[in-house]
């Protein structure tokens, strides 16, 4: 500490300075950064009794051998297909550990063994189907409208523009950026985890659309220049105070010192 | 400080006119000595920084030149990505234009202009004693001539005059402060008995039987489509906003329904968005907890126990609407809501 003390009146002192600070900034930036996510389109294939079978291996341990929940797992009797496939093609089941919430990670089932267990989950009551392409189709949407709808319902836990936000003791809702569209709309049809439910009467099937069409347009970014993650004052204010106000002190100091 | 380094001395520090070998005052060491730069002692830096000074201004010229092409030859079409690239390279080449003009000036100043430093002795703030007698004598000559100790009328005249005047604006400015004073307005809302629940922007009026159980509705009282158009709603649905949940009938512990009413309608509940902290839309709600978060200070609220808080600065429920069904199974309320919305204020509860 006293070396690093002594030299602090070294005229090099604000460079390092200014460059600590911006790879600090770059660094926090990059961890904060949204990872990327999988998903596949949707699998017609029926097989009732291998999705059983899957269910008996990978989930009846938390679901209960009959799938109608334990106190560790709600039960899964008329949650509907797709729900299933949200949870399973995002990788969030099966749970790999107890926390918060279950996180999104690489997916452990194929697609075909995604779709045995939806049918096998569907078979066990009538819930959400897994949506068609066509309903899913961001170009059909009409994002203004879509805007509107997410803006109310949505935005205040996943951000104005999707970018995501935290909840309560270590949930959060996740950015939306790169969410298929496909598990957009399971999404607000199943009401996965802490997010509520969206029915068709809620939000209509036309009207999931439009807020898929939003938030596909969100996809291109901001028209303004850098968004700094669209995350809102804390990551513009770190950007402001650091870089900003860093960038001012050197330039002052610059004015102040004299030339050799 | 000084007794670790003097261990051995046991004057008195105060006393001392010399402690750890600093004297008690320092003489002012003056302006230090001139020291000539490089660009004054030698003429091929002087030169040289003639020239970077000279690149600069040619670089800030360049940039002004940039900037007028980029507005003319990239214009925004509609595109984020073309909208984006158009103000990045206004906003570049406008920053190296200014930035070129002033790290020049500054390095202008500071490389070739004199350097010599100046010493400008200051004065003393206060006049001679002679300017103040002076000026003292002409305040009073002045109050002598006018008269205003032996003329009462005059006095008062002048003085009503000089203190009705500030109400001209005073009065105009401090009567628009918060638009109107009428607080009566705080204490109801639009809903009214029989009034039906709607679905937030699009107006749908709301099914019971259409709810699923963790469903979540952003909700507004069914109006016209005039009256929707209107000033006055904005106003007025910013008071009347509900969030309207249906919970596992089971679920819920309580809800604020006094003796012999039922406020809420199987497992689904209804209260208000605006938070009873300082006026936020409430209205993160998590399915599983069944709490609702405000996203500006935290607070939060459990829906299946009467909205009472849990946790955060709030420190009353949010005020629950109480709802029934009507003959076509569509949700309406009861009645508007039993306390005022929203945060406390001085006469709420009068």
């Amino acid at each position: 500490m006293k070396a690093l003390a002594a030299r602090r009146h070294h005229r090099a002192a604000p460079v390092v300075l200014m460059l600590l600070a911006l790879l600090l900034t770059g660094g926090v930036y990059a961890v904060l950064a949204p990872s990327s996510a999988t998903a596949d389109t949707a699998s017609t294939a029926n097989d009732v009794e291998e999705g059983e079978r899957l269910f008996q291996a990978n989930c009846a341990t938390c679901h209960g051998p009959d799938a109608e929940g334990t106190s560790e797992a709600p039960s899964l009797v008329g949650v509907g297909a797709a729900a299933v496939d949200f949870q399973v093609s995002t990788g969030r089941m099966p749970m790999q550990a107890n926390g918060p919430q279950a996180l999104e990670k690489p997916r452990q089932m194929d697609e075909e063994q995604t779709a045995q267990l939806a049918a096998y989950v569907a078979s066990l009551g009538p819930g959400p189907e897994i949506p068609t392409d066509e309903m899913v189709d961001a170009e059909a949407g009409d994002a203004s409208n879509g805007a509107l709808i997410f803006r109310t319902n949505c935005a205040m836990c996943h951000n104005a523009v999707g970018a995501g936000g935290a909840l309560s003791e270590g949930k959060f809702a996740p950015a939306l950026y790169d969410v298929s569209e496909r598990n957009i709309y399971q999404a607000m049809a199943t009401g996965p985890q802490s997010m509520p439910v969206f029915n068709d009467a809620t939000i209509t099937p036309d009207e999931k659309r439009d807020v898929i069409a939003y938030l596909v347009e969100q996809r291109d970014g901001s028209a303004g220049g850098l968004s700094l993650g669209s995350l809102g004052p804390v990551s513009e204010g770190l950007w402001a105070w650091v870089v900003g106000l860093g960038l001012m002190i050197g330039a002052a100091v610059w004015i102040g010192a004299k030339s050799s | 400080m000084s007794e670790n380094q003097n261990p051995n001395t046991s004057q008195d520090v105060t006393t001392s006119t010399e402690t750890a070998g600093h004297p008690e005052r320092f003489s002012d060491p003056g302006v230090p000595e001139h020291r000539a730069r490089l660009t004054d002692t030698d003429p091929k830096a002087n030169k040289r920084s003639e020239r970077i000074i000279v690149l600069l201004f040619a670089l800030s010229c360049l940039g002004a030149i940039a900037s007028l092409v980029a507005y003319f030859t990239v214009r925004p079409d509609g595109t984020t990505d073309q909208t984006r690239l158009s103000t990045l390279l206004l906003g570049v080449t406008m920053a190296i234009s200014l930035l070129g003009i002033g790290i020049a000036a500054i390095h202008w100043a500071k490389a070739l202009m004199s350097d010599h430093e100046h010493v400008d002795e200051r004065h003393d703030l206060k006049s001679s004693p002679e300017v103040r007698e002076v000026a003292v004598k002409h305040l009073t000559d002045g109050v002598e001539d006018s008269g205003i100790g032996r003329r009462g009328v005059l006095k008062g005249a002048a003085v009503s005059a000089l203190a009705l005047f500030p109400l001209t604006f005073a009065v105009p400015l401090i009567s628009s402060v918060g638009g109107d004073w009428n607080i009566s307005k705080f204490r109801h809302t639009i809903w009214t008995s029989g009034k039906r629940l709607a679905y937030d922007p699009t107006g749908r009026p709301i099914k019971a039987a259409d709810l699923t159980v963790g469903s979540v509705a952003h909700v507004i009282p069914e109006e016209s489509e005039e009256y929707m158009a209107s000033h006055e709603w904005i106003t007025e649905k910013a008071k009347a906003v509900v969030l309207l949940v249906r919970l596992n009938p089971e679920d819920i512990r309580s809800d604020q329904s006094p003796e012999g009413e039922t406020w809420s309608y199987d497992g689904i509940v209804a209260y208000s968005k605006i938070c009873t902290h300082v006026g936020c839309p409430v209205a993160l709600y998590e399915q599983q907890t069944h709490h609702l978060l405000c996203p500006c200070h935290q607070s939060t609220f459990d829906m299946a126990d009467g909205a009472k808080v849990v946790f955060g600065p709030a420190n009353r429920p949010l005020p629950q609407l109480p709802i029934a069904v009507d003959d076509e199974g569509y949700l309406v309320a009861q009645d508007d809501f039993a306390e005022p919305v929203g945060p406390s204020y001085w006469e709420r509860l009068k």
